[in-house]
């Protein structure tokens, strides 16, 4: 396994930074400042909401990369509790909590 | 804690401490996990954290340890980084408008600290009102310093913890995800975005787009919710 040669990860390592600060930065040090058209800003309010859905949904419908809305899927069944804790409480750390819990006692006790 | 509760009193560093403690909870597990995965696969200490403080992308770095462990090439490697961290595009001209009075020199530091988790609480800080130069940059410092202190410590167990699973560590992130979602629902139209891209983005996954999926889902959801304000409820924006 540990056959990696560390120099040539370094390398990747320093080309991974570049091509993600990149899209990081350009817009902010080309954009800032400026009025973008109303129609963009709305579209980009939307943003946030968008990219969690779209990085979540995939992890917790098919953890295992074919869907899987079983009782099996111990990511379904803990993503539950998080919900009905962060949308009743809105504690951050709660909702975090009552998911990883969830998760864990399910696989302690579900073998 | 809710990061959209009023704001905290005292100085800069306590009220970016309050505003981020919740990423904090969320980055030290994850970024444990992520040490754990890489030394797994062979990554020495030192390039884990490299990666950890060089590149800062928890979803990125993951792939690229499963990559390397695949022994994929580096021009493969850097592509799919590329690819994968295509949506900060995104999130940095989502701020760039209420930025126009900071320097250079601080865009340029806010831009190495944005991460979808650091996005989101500036974006929440922005309903408030404009954001504080020294608290916005401070949130992302302490954001990176749990970040690379969870991979330190997975790093060091590393060897020993063979698999994260049975302490629920690979679940983190999505439970992150789910708890920053909440914060960002404040509409039926924003639920409708949500639901909308979440839904595209797994079956972009189910198909095979892994990698533009993300992507694709988050502008095909964004453009809808646009839409439909403009064209459907053009009074309730």
């Amino acid at each position: 396994m540990a056959s990696l040669d560390q120099t040539d990860v370094f390398l990747t390592i320093l080309c991974m930074a570049l091509a993600t600060y990149l899209p990081r930065a350009a817009p902010l040090v080309f954009l800032s400042g400026r009025t973008l058209p109303p129609p963009m800003v709305r579209f980009l309010g939307f943003v946030p909401a968008a990219v969690l859905a779209a990085l979540l949904f995939p992890s917790v419908f098919a953890p295992q990369g074919g869907l899987d809305l079983s009782p099996g899927n111990v990511f379904l069944l803990g993503s539950i509790p998080a919900v009905l804790v962060a949308w009743r409480t809105g504690s951050f750390f709660g909702a975090v909590a009552a998911g990883m819990g969830t998760v864990a006692a399910l696989r302690y006790f579900g073998g | 804690m809710s990061q959209e509760k009023g704001l905290p009193k005292g100085g800069f560093l306590w009220r970016a401490a309050c505003r981020v403690a919740p990423v904090i909870l969320g980055y030290v597990p994850v970024g444990f996990a992520y040490g754990v995965l890489a030394k797994n696969a062979g990554l020495s200490t030192q390039n884990i954290l490299s990666m950890s403080v060089l590149v800062f992308a928890g979803s990125a770095q993951f792939i690229a340890v499963g990559l390397l462990a695949a022994g994929a090439s580096m021009a493969g490697i850097v592509l799919t980084t590329f690819v994968v961290n295509l949506r900060h595009l995104l999130f940095a001209a989502a701020l760039s408008p209420s930025l126009g009075t900071w320097r250079r020199r601080d865009l340029s530091f806010l831009a190495f600290e944005l991460t979808d988790e650091t996005f989101a609480l500036h974006a929440g800080a922005l309903r408030q009102g404009p954001l504080s130069r020294a608290e916005t940059l401070a949130v992302g410092v302490m954001a990176q310093a749990a970040w690379v202190l969870g991979s330190f410590l997975g790093a060091v167990a590393g060897a020993e913890i063979g698999d994260v699973r049975p302490i629920a560590l690979d679940f983190a992130l999505p439970a992150m995800f789910i708890a920053l979602l909440a914060g960002q629902v404040k509409t039926r139209t924003h639920l409708a975005v949500a639901l909308f891209s979440g839904i595209l983005s797994t079956a972009l996954a189910l198909f095979g787009v892994d990698r533009f999926g993300v992507l694709a889902a988050t502008l095909a959801g964004a453009a809808l919710g646009t839409l439909w304000q403009a064209l459907i409820r053009p009074t309730s924006s």
